[in-house]
């Protein structure tokens, strides 16, 4: 395995390793380039003291002093990890859970900073998501014009698109539901409705985050459609997934982290195959 | 448990940095999150205009959307508020401080710093209190405190509509020199956006100052001349002169005895101090620039842990 690392871990490697892939021309445009990237949270109140009101007295009185000793936590979540992704890929990401696959795709998104070394970007990549700007207390309808907004649609865009997400939600099938707050909404309804507007909008380089596994059965073979649609207009799309039958679905290459490292690079069949055989199954 | 949890070590150093950049460079690619220039950033903004109002009413709306009443509190809370001044100053102290109108005096500046006031609680914590949505989507940042402080105006406009129910009942008649409210409040607004923008950047860093902030505003409230006329208490007092000036040229003294003048027929142009109009335009211009300049300066580090 190690070998596989080695030679991955290089682009020309990568390159040998994603042959197979659809899009492989002569010449093979990177759209994102992750150089040595290192990802560091600080957890304020932690460590010695627990957070009690001396410790942060101590912590400010003594500014100069190392972080740990002063109750910040540094959480270091991903590692030098380096990849070069090219355009018409699909990769996946995979580990165990907390071992920093959210983080690196949000660094990638240039939501977060990282800490040491470089990510380089075709355009904007963008995540996935919206929940974070919708409202409970709104109703769906709203809730679809702000979440359009949100992810930069004009006004112009989100009337057009309004009844193209909202039949594909599905919302509406039982009764007029899409007036009502967000907050009567099943959880299942919700979640629905959320994809439905984070996947009304065309991108670049894509990156989404288990976002396949809401709603019903015939929601989630919409939603693997959609997304599918999604990989033909962008450039580049990550996916990150605990089901191995997805990334098998959706991606010719993928990345697996563990413990904030890049642990393997390659294809999709060898990848999965060492995970599996690493988390047992 | 046979997992081998420790990565094995690469036996070949990663791609040289100058490689990674070198490449990025010949197919112009950008580094991500890297912070835009100012006039692509005030661009960047104003595309996203539709955005920060609909976020603004959004907030709003959703703020009394569980209530019976609804909407209807947008109106009523202000009148309520009036209406414990009134019974406070009005009926239990009975202290008017000579000044005439004393209600409708009271009211309107509970109203305007209340304005300033909320727009710096809001925020301070814009950026610390809205973590997910910073850390989901991609946009510039100054759209969230600028989105409160519109969340405020929008606010401060139903309290205004409150206002002049008071006034007229006061008997405060209607009069030409009310158009003037107007350019008070877009003048405030850009002052409120941008202390706004400043709280912004330091509650992000230190979320510690929204403890703070209260007590810096009540005392920043009292010396304000909410309550009291400064004109009033000034021209009997003896402090040094440095001190009358400061007072004076208070921001948020400038905008509620402005638009008192606006609106009060008995409150005369001789109360407010000289220049008046050219401090609420200097602070305004000045505060709202420098506040977006100085927030933008950290666009780049919102968001961290």
């Amino acid at each position: 395995m190690a070998d596989i690392i080695a030679q991955d871990t290089q682009p020309q490697g990568a390159e040998n390793a994603t042959a197979a892939a659809p899009a492989a021309d002569a010449e093979r445009i990177p759209t994102v380039i992750a150089d040595r990237v290192d990802i560091v949270y600080r957890v304020n109140g932690t460590g010695a003291g627990r957070g009690s009101a001396t410790a942060a007295l101590n912590r400010i009185l003594r500014r100069k002093q190392s972080e740990q000793a002063a109750g910040v936590r540094k959480v270091h979540a991903v590692k030098c990890v380096s990849f070069t992704a090219y355009r018409g890929e699909a990769i996946g990401l995979i580990g165990t859970n907390g071992s920093g696959k959210s983080t690196l795709l949000k660094a990638v998104a240039g939501l977060l900073p990282v800490e040491n070394g470089r990510i380089y970007t075709d355009g904007q990549p963008s995540l996935l998501g919206v929940n974070a700007a919708l409202m409970n207390d709104l109703t769906g309808e709203r809730n679809v014009y702000l979440g359009g907004l949100a992810m930069g649609m004009s006004r112009e865009q989100v009337k057009e698109r309004y009844q193209e997400i909202v039949d594909f939600s599905g919302i509406n099938e039982k009764g007029d539901f899409i007036t009502l707050p967000m907050r009567t909404y099943s959880s299942g309804m919700s979640a629905r409705l959320r994809f439905s507007i984070a996947a009304a909008k065309d991108h670049d380089v894509l990156m989404i985050d288990e976002a396949l596994a809401t709603g019903d059965r015939s929601f989630q073979k919409r939603s693997e459609a959609r997304i599918r649609e999604l990989r033909k207009t962008a450039g580049t799309v990550f996916l990150v997934s605990h089901n191995n039958k997805s990334i098998r679905d959706t991606c010719d290459r993928v990345l697996w982290l563990e413990r904030g490292e890049l642990r393997m690079d390659g294809p999709t069949e060898d990848v999965l195959k060492e995970y599996e055989k690493f988390t047992g199954k | 448990m046979s997992q081998v949890l420790n990565t094995p070590p690469p036996t070949a150093s990663p791609a040289p940095a100058e490689d990674a950049a070198a490449i990025a460079a010949r197919y112009g690619l950008t580094v991500s999150g890297a912070r835009p220039s100012l006039p692509a950033y005030v661009r960047q903004l104003w595309a996203r205009r539709h955005f920060i109002t609909a976020f603004a009413t959004a907030k709003l709306t959703a703020q009394y959307s569980q209530a019976k009443l609804g909407q209807v509190w947008q109106v009523m809370t202000p009148l309520l508020n009036a209406a414990v001044y009134y019974f406070i100053f009005g009926v239990l102290l009975g202290t008017k401080h000579g000044v005439p109108d004393y209600i409708p005096f009271l009211v309107t500046g509970v109203f305007i710093w209340t304005f300033t006031q909320s727009s710096i609680m809001a925020g301070t914590r814009a950026i610390s209190g809205s973590l997910g949505l910073v850390r989901a989507l991609h946009f510039p940042r100054a759209a969230l405190p600028v989105s409160y402080a519109i969340q405020q105006l929008q606010q401060l406009l139903f309290s205004m509509a409150a206002l002049v129910v008071i006034l007229l009942c006061f008997g405060v008649p209607l009069s030409a020199s009310w158009l003037l409210a107007v350019p008070v409040l877009v003048l405030q607004f850009t002052f409120n956006a941008g202390v706004a923008m400043i709280m912004a950047r330091m509650g992000a860093k230190t979320p510690d100052i929204a403890q703070l902030m209260p007590f810096i505003l009540r005392t920043w409230m009292y010396v304000s001349g909410v309550m009291w006329s400064i004109d009033k208490v000034l021209s009997k007092s003896s402090l040094p002169h440095w001190a009358m000036v400061a007072l004076e040229s208070n921001p948020a003294a400038v905008y509620i005895d402005l638009m008192r003048f606006s609106l009060i027929d008995s409150f005369h142009a001789h109360q407010l101090p000289h220049h008046v109009w050219a401090l609420a335009v200097g602070w305004a211009v000045v505060v709202g620039v420098g506040g977006f300049i100085y927030f933008w300066k950290a666009e780049e580090t919102y968001g961290r842990g």
